[in-house]
């Protein structure tokens, strides 16, 4: 890999040393990580795009977010996203019945309103016990939680040091690609949604 | 203070459903959705247009006993954890039924009211049933963005993951289709298993690789494609043969090791 780079350098200016190439090589760390991120099927990390290019992983974080605005400039069919802390290609929302109409796909099965609620739970609250996610729904979640882990959503967390030692259980990293978010704190805070539910019935009344 | 008392009690034996407004289906299809006692009774809260912080507990209660016997009457199986929450109404109900302490009564911040517990609950349930909206809305938008699927590499080709399970499932297909068709058997030579598999590693070995359904198609009588079937468990234990699906829930392969993508 390294000696794609110094290829590439010597051969667009030949006269400077490769040491001395951040600004000059901009252009280059562009093209490869677009090149990886294309390839690649799921979130690939600045870290590990740097380590194939031979970057550090700022720079390599900087060419991307220029690549991701070229994307947004460009107004096309794809975009560049942060998902699950790492970059994706995928095409834009804009498009997506007649991409469907191509694959021939329907959207997948969607989560029932019971495993949606204990998948809340589990996002706000992990790790977090069947009991105490039984005391906020005040229903048993045990058929969720099963489709939940099936669809590798969730994950164990380990034995609360408690009673019984019930097993935790918290978000997984599909959870986070599958919801389209960069990490948990891409959520909203679970404060807001009091001051929306609040209003909501200050207007009811 | 009587009459409120005769009227709101219920009577779990004698008490007859009501049919709360249109059709029986109508109302089903309203059932199934709630995901829990609470959203029933935040249901109920604001369809009675009531105030969550003072909530007319004897009404609420009422309904909700209504809602539980209807769900009965319809065979909904009612979760234990609708009965636990029509249990604390009740008892909330009781509760509040009761005369205050005549000396209490003047403290009135004294006063804890019976449904704080309940009303705290319902809040912070409320929060999670909006997060839970939010990620719907959310995993509706991811749904309309494509990604690219896997290119072929060493890490992600499909061998090994065609289970016996898979095989099973095969297996299952062709005897289906073949179930209608063979109405006589005729009493024919039958092919020893020996024979079978030593006809599947010819062909094997001639095409390198062998689509199952294919394999399984030439093949009429269901001792036959038993025979068959195992002859494929039999030559994958033994031999250098594996099977290979090529995509989830896509045909599967036999394929003589060595051959192909590697």
């Amino acid at each position: 890999m390294s000696e794609i780079e110094t290829e590439e350098i010597s051969t667009e200016q030949p006269d400077e040393p490769a040491s001395e190439a951040p600004a000059r090589s901009a252009a280059l760390v562009m093209a490869i990580a677009e090149a990886i991120i294309f390839v690649s099927d799921e979130p690939i990390t600045s870290k590990i795009l740097g380590e194939i290019i031979g970057e550090d992983k700022q720079t390599v974080q900087a060419a991307i977010e220029e690549l991701q605005k070229e994307y947004e400039e460009r107004s096309g069919g794809l975009q560049i996203r942060e998902i699950a802390g790492g970059w994706q290609l995928a095409t834009r929302t804009e498009y997506h019945e007649e991409v469907r109409k191509f694959l021939k796909t329907r959207p997948s099965a969607k989560l029932s309103l019971a495993a949606l609620e204990t998948l809340s739970v589990i996002a706000y609250k992990q790790p977090v016990t069947v009991p105490e996610i039984l005391e906020i729904r005040g229903v048993q979640s045990a058929s969720a939680i099963k489709t939940l882990l099936e669809k590798r959503l969730i994950v164990t967390k380990g034995h609360k040091e408690t009673v019984g030692r019930p097993m935790q259980y918290g978000t997984s990293k599909d959870f986070l690609i599958q919801f389209g978010l960069n990490d948990l704190s891409d959520l909203p805070s679970i404060e807001d949604f009091e001051d929306l539910s609040i209003t909501a019935l200050d207007q009811q009344q | 203070m009587q009459s409120t008392t005769e009227q709101y009690s219920f009577n779990f034996l004698t008490e007859i459903p009501e049919i709360v407004g249109g059709s029986s289906d109508e109302l089903k299809l309203k059932l199934g959705e709630f995901a829990g006692p609470l959203d029933l009774l935040l249901y109920l809260i604001k369809q009675e247009q009531a105030n969550i912080f003072d909530i007319p507990i004897a009404k609420i209660t009422n309904s909700y006993l209504v809602y539980i016997r209807l769900m009965k009457s319809l065979d909904i199986a009612v979760a234990a954890d609708f009965i636990v929450m029509a249990a604390t109404l009740i008892e909330i109900k009781s509760k509040m039924l009761l005369p205050r302490d005549p000396a209490a009564a003047s403290d009135a911040e004294e006063f804890e009211d019976p449904r704080k517990e309940l009303v705290d609950q319902l809040l912070e349930y409320e929060k999670f049933k909006s997060a839970a909206q939010m990620l719907y809305e959310r995993s509706t938008v991811e749904q309309a963005v494509f990604k690219r699927g896997a290119i072929e590499s060493d890490d992600n080709n499909a061998e090994i993951s065609a289970t016996v399970f898979d095989l099973l499932t095969v297996f299952q297909k062709i005897v289906l289709r073949h179930k209608e068709e063979v109405s006589l058997e005729i009493e024919r030579e039958e092919i020893s298993l020996a024979d079978m598999i030593k006809a599947l590693r010819k062909r094997i070995f001639a095409e390198l690789e062998l689509n199952l359904l294919t394999f399984f198609e030439d093949f009429h009588t269901r001792r036959e494609l038993v025979t068959a079937f195992i002859a494929v468990l039999e030559i994958v234990r033994t031999e250098e043969v594996k099977l290979v699906q090529k995509a989830t829930f896509g045909d599967i392969f036999l394929k003589k090791v060595g051959v192909g993508s590697n």
